[in-house]
């Protein structure tokens, strides 16, 4: 494998401290090393910044919902496409783009790490076909625990070893990374049309309640020592007033202290932060709770929030939240597309046009740019869209424009029709922090990598860390120019996925070597849930157990993690 | 002595059953028993296993009409050719082989700027277009079996065309909320005939041959509890829809069944974009989901890769560079009728059967390839005929059931001696049209 | 106004994409610039004037030019796509997407247009002499923004789905309407001149369609709800007024719910309601048969041969099923 040396860049580390010193990056066999040979080439980054690979805590880039709502809307692909290139498949689609499209996009943004946010189990081949298709990237996925039947009667008997046993079978079976919760209880009911809407909701016909499940997900989660935390889309998603909600889902987690050998040191992940912190009772006094959560936030450090900033585009929204999709295609009437998953989840996908004429949307994407400014820990602060719900993912470099400038976020503000309004609604426009390069590389690099529990491999650049390396041209100076923010993040100088050269002046050049990670997690299987698994695959599923593992050859690129949980 | 395969699946109907046991001689070679399937399914695997009636290399076709054996590198060569060579080459079919062929197959159609298309255009295309227009709210069969009490059959058969459909999933299982099985449910089926599957309704709702999308728009007009013009509603009496409407409403779960009665008569997309419409509308006030039922066993998971890869479940034309999408221009049968292609391959489905006349003349014109393990209607009229293993009896692969559920399918037995797979002859193509494209 | 004149010189062997044939490109180009741009044919990439003579030039703006294109035109796809301003007339028929995503300008084709055209119309003026087949105004597959705006006159008919998700903007058909006219209406106004074929306004929000013929069966989910006098054409006439669809959603205004509206001149009845659409039965009559029997006598033909035969002589279109069950029947 071929040397580089990346020189005279201003680097950006929490890894190692580096906050913008000019400093030599080097990378030897795929890896960063202390120093290289002479015939390393050479790339010279004087004047611009240096950062590692950028890691995606959630986004909906693989699986069936994902791939229902590109088929469901050829609209979306209009004049959006790419020809083949001498490197690249044709790529296309704006907010649902395609398989190679989203591996080709976070490449030149300088992301190589991406974490598939909702994977039905019974849906996992196909999730990991997708991302086999995905270039350049490593992938993971969350399979959904939430509403899962095992996982409800288990905790109902509070049989906490059949929890674990349960959990660390399916991570196996579906190859999946981590605890994914979304609508606790909620998806369920959605069976019967129904939903959970706070955190005592009972589940219909299974005697248990949304904070049973978050409580006994979150304590199996730390007594296998998994490497990320929960993962949580708390209940009553997208409603005004619901951060009353958002709290007490945050409050179940207190003095949980956290277990593991990943170096994680927070035991809940609540994800799209924005869609969860809404003030008032109705559409009409809506306004933003982003204070009232981030002050929570500030006080209690056994937690890590993804935004999920709204972008003021039309997308698709796509969630394991089934009755919060149905409740949004009864506002704007726009095809709904549902899966109710048997045993397991649900899922629901409604196009939305986040219209800046619309007071309703401006709020949103005010909500979710005040928390990422009044968080006050950037380490434990994620970026994200919610890819696609709030917007594409490839808008990111305009959310790290409007966090790092506030001229630019006064000006959308006094650029809404509803100006006043939203300004009254929301707290923005008396913040006036300015976020830092440093602080990005916090929030984008390191901070998801440690809360993923892979902070000794992505998102760092020290000696013997995976040589995921990006060059901005961008620099202190050049960010006094807030559109330069954007056109340097959108398109990076140089990307490198484990020591290749993928990405050159912004564009794809090689596709690299991507890998999937998945969680092995060495509980022992116990009798009882054999037996539980084999009776209920018999009696309730359509499909035999035999033929519900994702046998690896999807995975032909294994990045394993193992736990030893015991 | 013989060996036992459990678990298999079923390539054959988009019910994807994946229970099967089949037992075939010691070797590998023979199938001599399979258990579980249905008549249908149980034919289809002792028919491949029976290599008397089957042709084993390629074929050609001489100017006297008849065929000539020739070796899969010719064949290699010639498909290479004549796809790399084409202006604008169609590729279709794909809805009876894995997806693992049908990523290689789209990416020669991505070098050779060829249009792809499954057979959706002859079956439920225009569902898909339905769901293009206004969703679908829809659930895993597993779902219908544990919770469903209204199931509802509209102009579909499944008695015949998906035989273990009703017992495994829609009528008679017993399911975590549905102990009794069939008796908690209600079944209505709507069909102008009366076939095998009305039998066992609870309801049969005898529409007017045609006049389906009449129907369906009454009955969103009567669970809102509107009026309607006319006393006989397409061929319904008014309070019979009115009284349907409210069984409908009275359940907890319900479940629509389409087929191709629905696609394929007048209105074709307009009916079930209606039908998916009453399924929403239905969920203001209880829960309810619609499924297609789906032919060939992997015509959804065509869709579902052309999905992820260009972003279109069928009819996408490549010819640019990039995909494009609409059927009416970019669909197989529309491009053969209006003179748009000029050339032609074919790989798991058999448009010589299935397509108008107007179009299988078109086919024969054209420079044509043939992929089939059997001689079929299609083969027939292409230039080369090339045999191959049957996936699902004689190579795995990964396949998606009708509610988009993957299952990988199986190798029960060996195939005749020196064949190649789908995946293996595309792939040899793609090697060859990459040398091609690269002078 | 400048003029560009564009005469196809063959007939492409397959069928030409000429999205660049539009003012907007046009503008402030010479001749040989226009000449330069390119055409699509399958896979290949041509240069306008592998196809075309160009005379003339191209206005300073798009709105200072002006199209005239003569010649074979049928297999040319797109011209005027998404145009903005200016002109254009082509003096033949043009295939597909003519006008569409059109935004400005005016579009007039003396001929006949394909299907497909002015889908996702947001302005300007679109004429056709002739017909226009299948979805004339539509929207794109799958966008609920059909026809938002502007004006498409037909003088002849018109094919199905006319208008699906037409918000805005006014059609006007001389003569008939096929099937599904108006679906998923959510405003403008049509109107057709001759008869509509039927599964008018289907899912139908709200807009107005006007049917100055006949309605070959109206959709049992529209009411008649009286007669009232409307202005069409600058003068006032008596309309039955038709509202629906009543199994769709509708709006609300003051309290009142909006439906959309079928008017149909008063004192015209309602076509008869047609016989049952049962599939016309593919049978061969005993002496096709004796034909068939005599052409093949003595051979071992194959299913396809019989049925190319059949196709071929008697333009019946028989599924090999058929055709191989008739084949045993003539061998006993
Ligand atoms: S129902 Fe379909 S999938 Fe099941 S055994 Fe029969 S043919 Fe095979
Ligand atoms: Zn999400």
């Amino acid at each position: 494998m071929s040397e580089y040396i990346i020189k005279n860049g201003k680097v950006y580390d929490p890894k190692t401290g580096l906050k913008g010193d000019v400093a030599d990056v080097c990378i030897k066999d795929g890896k960063i090393a202390d120093k290289v040979s002479n015939k390393a080439k050479v790339i010279d980054a004087k004047g611009k910044t240096v950062m590692a690979g950028a890691v995606e805590v959630h986004a909906h880039v693989a699986g069936p919902k994902v791939n229902e709502g590109r088929n469901y809307r050829p609209e979306d692909k209009l004049f959006t496409y790419k020809p083949t290139g001498k490197n690249t498949r044709m790529s296309g689609g704006f907010s649902i783009p395609t398989t190679f499209k989203t591996g080709y996009e976070y490449a030149r943004m300088g992301y190589t790490t991406v974490m598939e946010a909702a994977m039905p189990p019974l849906y996992a081949r196909h999730v990991h076909e997708e991302i086999k298709d995905t270039p350049i990237i490593d992938e993971g996925a969350f399979p959904v625990f939430g509403n899962n039947w095992f996982v409800f009667e288990y905790l109902k008997n509070n049989e906490m070893d059949n929890v674990c046993a349960y959990i660390s079978w399916l991570l196996k079976t579906t190859k999946g990374y981590a605890i994914k919760i979304v609508n606790p209880g909620g998806s369920e009911a959605w069976g019967w049309g129904e939903n959970c809407t706070t955190v005592n909701d009972p589940v219909p016909y299974f005697d248990i309640t949304p904070a049973e499940i978050v409580k006994g997900l979150l304590t199996a989660n730390e007594k296998m020592g998994l490497p990320h935390s929960i993962h949580i889309h708390s209940n009553n998603l997208g409603n005004p007033g619901n951060y009353t909600t958002t709290l007490d889902t945050l409050k179940i987690a207190e003095g949980v202290k956290p277990n593991n050998k990943f170096g994680r040191e927070q035991v809940l992940h609540h994800t799209h932060v924005q869609f969860h912190s809404y003030k008032g009772d109705s559409w009409a006094n809506f306004e933003s709770g982003a204070k009232e959560i981030a002050d929570y936030f500030n006080k209690n450090k056994n937690m890590t929030m993804d935004l999920g900033c709204v972008t003021l585009d039309e997308t698709t929204t796509m969630t394991a939240d089934g009755p919060f999709e149905h409740h949004l295609t009864s506002l704007n009437h726009l095809k709904w597309a549902n899966v109710d998953v048997e045993l397991e989840t649900s899922s629901g996908i409604v196009p939305y046009v986040y219209d800046p004429n619309i007071k309703v949307c401006a709020i949103q994407w005010a909500i979710g740019l005040e928390l990422g400014l009044l968080a006050k820990d950037p380490m434990r602060t994620f970026i994200t869209t919610d890819h696609p719900n709030a917007g594409p993912f490839t808008r990111y470099p305009r959310i790290m424009k409007w966090l790092m400038s506030d001229k630019s976020r006064q000006a959308m503000l006094k650029g809404f029709k509803n100006s006043d309004k939203v300004i009254a609604a929301t707290n923005l426009a008396s913040i006036d922090r300015e976020l830092t390069l440093y602080e990005i590389a916090q929030m984008t690099r390191a901070g998801p990598a440690k809360s993923l529990g892979l902070y000794d491999t992505f998102g760092g650049l020290a000696p013997g860390m995976d040589a995921d390396v990006v060059v901005y041209d961008l620099n202190e100076d050049k960010i006094k120019d807030a559109e330069e923010i954007e056109k340097a993040f959108s398109a990076a100088d140089y990307v490198f996925k484990s020591g290749t050269l993928v990405v050159e002046n912004g564009e794809v050049i090689n596709n690299g070597n991507k890998r999937t990670l998945w969680v092995d997690a060495k509980v022992p299987m116990n009798e009882q849930v054999e037996r539980d698994v084999q009776m209920k695959f018999l009696k309730f599923y359509s499909m035999n157990l035999n033929n519900y593992e994702v046998s690896n050859h999807y995975v032909p690129n294994p990045y394993v993690i193992e736990v030893d949980s015991n | 002595m013989s060996k036992t395969c459990t678990d298999v699946i079923c390539p054959f109907c988009g019910t994807l059953c994946d229970d099967l046991i089949v037992t075939t001689d010691d070797e590998g070679k023979k199938i001599l028993n399979v258990e579980n399937a249905c008549a249908i399914g149980a034919e289809k695997f002792l028919h491949a296993s029976d290599h008397s009636h089957r042709v084993t290399r390629p074929q050609k076709l001489q100017e006297d009409g008849s065929f000539k054996e020739i070796t899969y590198d010719e064949a290699i060569e010639y498909t290479a050719q004549m796809l790399a060579n084409a202006k604008k080459p169609s590729m279709y079919g794909w809805s009876s082989t894995n997806c693992e062929s049908q990523s290689v197959g789209h990416e020669i159609a991505e070098l050779c700027g060829a249009l792809v298309d499954n057979t959706a255009a002859v079956c439920h295309g225009t569902t898909l277009i339905a769901v293009q227009n206004v969703g679908i709210p829809s659930c895993t069969l597993g779902e219908v079996k544990n919770r469903a009490d209204r199931v509802i059959f509209w102009g579909c058969n499944p008695a015949h065309a998906h035989p273990r459909h009703m017992s495994r999933y829609s009528i008679f299982p017993r399911g975590y909320f549905t102990g009794k099985g069939q008796k908690q449910r209600k079944i209505i089926v709507v069909d102008p005939r009366p076939t095998d599957t009305a039998s066992l309704a609870d309801v049969h709702l005898q529409v007017e041959q045609g006049y389906d999308y009449e129907l369906l728009q009454a009955l969103r007009a009567a669970v809102r509890g509107n009026e309607l013009t006319g006393d006989i509603i397409a061929g319904v009496p008014k309070e019979k829809v009115y009284e349907a409407a409210e069984l409908l409403k009275s359940g907890r779960f319900g479940v629509i069944f389409f087929g191709m009665g629905v696609t394929q008569s007048l209105g074709k997309d307009h009916n079930i974009d209606a039908a998916i419409m009453l399924t929403k509308d239905l969920n203001d006030y209880t829960k309810f989901s619609i499924i297609a039922m789906r032919g060939h066993y992997n015509v959804t998971g065509s869709g579902q890769v052309l999905g992820w890869q260009f972003g279109f479940p069928y009819s996408v034309d490549l010819s640019r560079g990039f995909a494009r999408y609409n059927p009416g221009e970019t669909g197989t049968i529309e491009v053969l009728k209006r003179k748009e292609i000029d050339a032609m391959f074919v790989l798991g489905s058999d448009p010589g059967a299935h397509f108008p006349m107007e179009c299988v003349k078109e086919i024969s014109r054209l420079p044509s390839v043939a992929i089939d393990p059997h001689i079929t209607p299609t083969t027939a009229i292409c230039k080369v005929h090339v045999p191959v293993a049957f996936v699902g009896v004689e190579v795995g692969g990964n396949c998606y059931r009708m509610d988009n559920v993957p299952i990988e399918a199986r190798k029960v037995v060996e195939p005749p001696e020196g064949m190649m797979t789908d995946e293996e002859f595309l792939k040899a193509v793609l090697k060859r049209v990459k040398e091609l494209k690269a002078n | 106004m400048d003029i560009v004149k564009l005469t196809l010189t063959k007939v492409p062997e397959l069928y030409l994409e000429a999205e660049n044939i539009t003012p907007d490109h046009f503008a402030g180009k010479t001749a040989q610039q226009i000449g330069e741009l390119h055409v699509h044919l399958g896979n290949t990439t041509a240069k306008i004037s592998d196809y075309f003579t160009v005379e003339g030039k191209g206005g300073a703006t798009a709105a200072d030019t002006k199209i005239i294109i003569s010649g074979p035109t049928d297999k040319v796809k797109y011209i005027g796509m998404k145009m903005t301003a200016g002109e254009i007339e082509v003096q033949g028929n043009t295939d597909m997407y003519t006008a569409a995503w059109m935004a400005g300008g005016k579009i007039h084709v003396k001929g006949n247009v394909d299907s497909f055209c002015a889908i996702g119309m947001t302005g300007g003026e679109f004429i056709v002499d002739g017909n226009a087949k299948n979805y004339l105004a539509a929207s794109y597959r799958g966008d609920w923004r059909g026809m938002q705006g502007g004006k498409v006159i037909v003088k002849g008919n018109a094919g199905s789905d006319t208008a699906t998700f037409m918000n805005g903007g006014t059609i006007d058909i001389g003569g008939n309407v096929d099937v599904h006219l108006g679906t998923h209406a959510e405003g403008g106004k049509i109107i057709v001149r001759g008869n509509a074929k039927g599964r008018v306004g289907g899912q139908m929000v709200k807009g107005d369609i006007f049917v100055l013929g006949q309605v070959e069966r109206m959709m049992p989910t529209y009411i008649l709800k009286g007669e009232e006098e409307v202005e069409l054409d600058g003068k006032k006439q008596m309309f039955h007024v038709w509202i629906g669809d009543m199994g769709e959603r509708h709006g609300k205004r003051k309290g009142e719910i909006i439906y959309g509206k079928i008017y149909v001149p008063s004192g015209k009845a309602e076509a008869a309601a047609p016989a049952a659409r049962a599939e016309r039965k593919k049978k061969l009559t005993d002496k096709q048969l004796e034909q068939v029997k005599e052409a093949f006598k003595g051979q071992e033909p194959t299913v396809q041969q019989v049925r190319t035969y059949i196709y071929d002589t008697f333009d019946i279109d028989m599924k090999p099923m058929q055709v191989s069950r008739l084949i045993d029947g003539l061998k006993r």
